[in-house]
């Protein structure tokens, strides 16, 4: 789904290199976007066919999350179902009922697609189609891929709201333009957001993923869609595939980034000028004065990104254009380069980046640049401090809100605490 | 197929990664899809380790499934070996890399390396963790432990033996290690080697030239050190020393097989758990309702120390080990109940709240179940989270161990009584909603009282009014309400209860002085 050809080295023609790299690659698989994501839609439960270790993933991933009556579970294979001695549809089925029985406040449920049962090649659209017969009108249920072999980290989220998409409602051909935000955002986030379009005048703004399964957007051939998250490549391609317009712009982290990314759906809707400067200045000022203190602590520092979520570019861009942050080279597990092209046209002439991964090379390469800050996942994050790099633990930027002009000292600061706490500690 | 939400172990390579990670010089290369790697972090965040787990992943994608995946691998084992150069290897498979049969084992043999590569056979839809770490250890040790050694003859030297079971991500291996060596070291034995703990590929190698072994947990090491024992002829211990009672078998049955005297060990007072546990303040222990969940090793050492060491009742226990399920059975037996072998917590949970626990000695699992129930909880064994891997020495086994076993076991009851006092007397002055707890410091002003205390609990009192019906109170007499006050405050409610329903029992429609004394001597123990 969303393993996509190597594409031959390219300059991306502003300077930026785009090396890509393959080995061995210390990345989540796409499984772990349910632990965001069914907090964010809040009739939806989300079940994994897979493995022990799929289990196990969610269970590390979740942390304390998973006795909070998570809506997530696994039915897991087992070498019953392997060996053909029962019937693996009907013991999904089996499975399905009973936690349908269990949990009849579920609205909409997703079968999610795990390496294991990818390999068997386990029908899991179909187990969908058949069981949202069989629950109809009460419960939907759709299927994706969350399995490591076809999905990186945020990749299941764009995975699971490509799902979506075909289900989506449509708008009316004579209906008034619209424009949708793509990507789960943390509901104080998008609250703002919706205030701000509301305050230049955009009457008609939906966001997807909606808080509720019977809530979910209308789309159309008068929909605009802006991208909040840079990992939605599926999800757009299938929203352009039912005549929505996508509208290119940076994502919107720090102010530069929130800023461009309002203007672009400003300049889509024909917002006057002066209407969008009087929306977004009081966000600005904020957002000035929040990232101020950080810009002493940041500027000059060097930056080495690990490859994590896709939101290493942008965030390389905010460090470095806001912050004064020097980069040393920046990760990225895949890059789309139509919808990157905004952000890679900001980075500093000369940034490294690199798609993919080889572990061992890439950490050589980071020990012997020494960088100031190291941004990387939790497999790695104490090693590098024991060998004296700070680091800043990529998760994080995925469970915190950080987009948008409130959030943006906040993510500076994410930035800066690990160096701050480098000069506080005396043992 | 099965529902889970958590489970209790990981998959069998996890438990591979284990013994691994405890080693040295060793190093894994595991087949597995992109994602896998995850399991760093257990290592990394959880045990706070300062190093990658020495684990190469082969992280194929889709688009390397078909012929390319065993090329992967190959390139994954000679890459590892090129860099890291270890004396030995583990090769194997994760459970998707199982489905796609590429054969580890052969594809490493094709690439002839001049170093030891073992394979791993851990099927991973059957087995779980805990066999995975067994597996891996009984094949490194039957592997690498050889020839023979010759042992000197016993005559004129200090005894030897081996230590094993202690793995990475162990619930306090790292603190129970230290309490064993130094047991063994006052015994005036030797120890060989350490495994897989801090072990290396050679160290195995010598495991032959000690004289007896040492099982410290048997889920672990039971069948490498039965194959030592049918291979070498050495005998092993396998009392598992957790608690007084276990740990003064332990030192007899080491110092037995020792040839040396355990009298200046167990001189003395050596640890301070039998004290404790009989000063007056422990009284109130005595027949606590304790419900026991955990590894097997834990679960069976901790029935022992609750009912014979702490007084408790032990009216429940059970282990997500099912390897293991025979012998908490028995124990159980001994108990007059029926052990709960389950890895499903929704199992576990209906096991707690049916047999009326007072307190859960579980693990982290059991640690939410009881905070649900409003239960004190001590955690006993893995799975655990970051904060059961102290700084502090904090071990399990051994004298110290027993020690630490008194505090963390009594401690949540000390709370839980208190929480208990605060919810029953909310009326005293002494005792409301405002109070902090005892044991913290007040700073500054006291906390406010309520200036007007209000009566307790207004929805428990049955309205005058009240159509008569089967289970309607009987009144209380003034003279008998007086009465009820003059008892000790905290056992006020309970007589209040067991009066009001030894009225209803016997139909009286007053509660007199006569009752609530008749009530006293009916229900008193």
């Amino acid at each position: 789904m969303n393993a996509h050809a190597p594409i031959p080295t390219a300059d991306a023609g502003c300077g930026v290199t785009i090396r890509q790299e393959r080995g061995q690659r210390a990345v989540f698989c796409g499984l772990t976007g349910i632990v965001w994501l069914h907090r964010k839609i809040q009739d939806a439960f989300f079940l994994v066919v897979g493995s022990r270790t799929c289990a196990h993933l969610i269970q590390s991933a979740a942390g304390v999350m998973i006795f909070a009556e998570p809506r997530f579970a696994t039915a897991i294979i087992d070498e019953r179902d392997l060996a053909g001695l029962a019937d693996m549809n009907e013991e999904l089925d089996r499975v399905t009922r009973r936690l349908i029985e269990r949990r009849p406040d579920i609205r909409l449920l997703f079968l999610v697609g795990s390496c294991p049962s990818e390999v068997i090649k386990l029908d899991l659209p179909r187990a969908a189609q058949r069981l949202s017969q069989s629950f109809a009108p009460d419960v939907r249920v759709l299927s994706y891929s969350g399995s490591g072999i076809e999905t990186t980290f945020t990749q299941g989220e764009d995975a699971c709201l490509a799902a979506l998409v075909p289900e989506l409602p449509r708008t009316a051909a004579e209906a008034a333009p619209s424009l949708l935000v793509v990507g789960a955002l943390a509901d104080v986030v998008e609250d703002q957001f919706a205030r701000l379009f509301a305050e230049m005048g955009l009457e008609h703004v939906a966001f997807l993923p909606a808080r509720r399964a019977g809530a979910m957007p209308a789309v159309g051939p008068n929909t605009r869609i802006l991208l909040a998250q840079p990992f939605l490549a599926d999800t757009a391609r299938a929203l352009e595939a039912r005549g929505a317009t996508r509208l290119p712009a940076p994502f919107p982290l720090g102010a530069e980034g929130t800023t461009a990314w309002l203007r672009a759906a400003a300049d889509a809707f024909d917002v006057e000028p002066g209407r969008f400067a009087d929306a977004t200045a009081p966000g600005l000022r904020r957002a000035e004065q929040a990232l101020a203190p950080y810009r002493a602590l940041l500027g000059g520092r060097r930056v080495f990104f690990f490859p994590d979520s896709q939101l290493e570019l942008p965030l390389a861009r905010f460090l470095s254009r806001e912050m004064g942050a020097t980069l040393i080279e920046v990760g990225t597990p895949y890059l789309h380069r139509g919808h990157m092209a905004p952000e890679l046209a900001l980075l500093p002439a000369g940034t490294e980046v690199v798609e993919g991964q080889s572990l061992d090379a890439q950490m050589d390469r980071c020990r012997t640049a020494r960088p100031d800050l190291t941004v990387c996942g939790l497999g790695l994050a104490n090693p590098l401090e024991a060998e004296g790099l700070a680091t800043k633990w990529s998760i994080e930027l995925l469970f915190t809100p950080i987009q948008g002009y409130d959030q943006a000292g906040d993510l500076a600061e994410l930035f800066a605490r690990p160096l701050v706490r480098r000069t506080r500690l005396e043992v | 197929m099965q529902l889970t939400l958590w489970t209790y172990e990981g998959p069998p390579h996890i438990g591979a990664m284990r013994v691994a990670t405890a080693m040295r010089g060793l190093h894994y290369v595991l087949h597995a899809p992109q994602g896998d790697t995850y399991a760093d972090l257990l290592f990394t965040m959880i045990e706070r380790r300062d190093a990658r787990p020495p684990v190469t992943y082969t992280t194929f994608q889709a688009r390397d499934l078909g012929a390319d995946t065993a090329a992967i691998f190959q390139t994954a084992v000679s890459d590892a070996y090129a860099r890291f150069r270890p004396e030995a290897m583990i090769v194997g498979a994760s459970c998707t890399a199982e489905l796609i049969q590429d054969d580890p084992g052969g594809l490493a043999r094709a690439l002839d390396l001049p170093i030891p590569v073992i394979p791993l056979e851990l099927p991973a839809y059957q087995k779980k963790e805990n066999w995975g770490a067994s597996e891996t250890f009984y094949r490194l040790v039957r592997a690498l432990a050889g020839p023979k050694a010759e042992p000197a003859p016993r005559a004129g030297r200090r005894p030897l033996c081996n230590i094993l079971g202690p793995t990475a991500l162990g619930f306090r291996h790292r603190d129970d290690l230290v309490e064993i060596e130094k047991l063994l070291g006052a015994l005036g034995i030797d120890v060989n080697v350490v495994a897989p703990w801090g072990a290396s590929p050679a160290d195995l190698g010598r495991l032959s030239a000690a004289d007896f072994n040492v099982v410290l947990y048997p889920e672990i090491a039971r069948a490498a050190a039965q194959h030592l024992q049918k291979t070498f002829g050495q005998p092993m211990v396998e009392t598992v020393p957790i608690g007084v009672g276990a740990t003064i078998r332990f030192v007899e049955e080491v110092a037995a097989l020792a040839n040396v005297d355990p009298a200046p060990v167990l001189a003395g007072a050596p640890s301070r758990l039998p004290w404790y546990s009989r000063s007056v303040d422990s009284t109130y222990l005595t027949g606590k309702r304790v419900f026991i969940f955990g590894d097997a090793t834990h679960a069976l050492a901790i029935a022992r120390v609750a009912a014979a060491e702490l007084g408790f009742k032990v009216v429940g226990l059970g282990t997500y080990t099912r390897e293991f399920a025979r012998e908490v059975r028995a124990e159980a037996a001994l108990h007059g109940i029926e052990a709960t072998i389950t890895d499903d917590y929704l199992d576990v949970e209906a096991a707690i709240q049916a047999a009326g626990a007072e307190l859960v000695l579980g693990t982290q699992m059991e640690r939410h179940i009881a905070k649900r129930l409003g239960v004190p909880c001590a955690v006993i064994s893995a799975p655990i989270h970051v904060q059961d891997f102290p700084a502090r020495h904090s071990p399990k086994m051994g004298f110290e161990g027993a020690n630490v076993l008194f505090d963390t076991l009594v401690h949540p009851l000390m709370m839980g009584l208190e929480e208990h006092l605060l919810g029953m007397f909310r009326e005293d002055a002494e005792f409301h909603d405002g109070a902090a707890p005892s044991h913290l410091p007040r700073h500054g002003t006291a906390p406010s009282v309520p200036a007007a205390v209000e009566p307790a609990a207004p929805a428990i009192e049955i309205p005058l009014t009240a159509p008569p019906s089967d289970d309607a109170p009987a009144a209380w007499e003034a003279s008998a309400e007086k009465e009820l006050k003059k008892i000790p405050f905290f056992v006020r409610g309970k007589a209040r209860a067991n009066t009001e329903r030894f009225a209803r029992e016997r139909a009286l429609s007053r509660i007199t002085v006569e009752t609530l004394y008749d009530a006293k001597a009916h229900f008193g123990r």
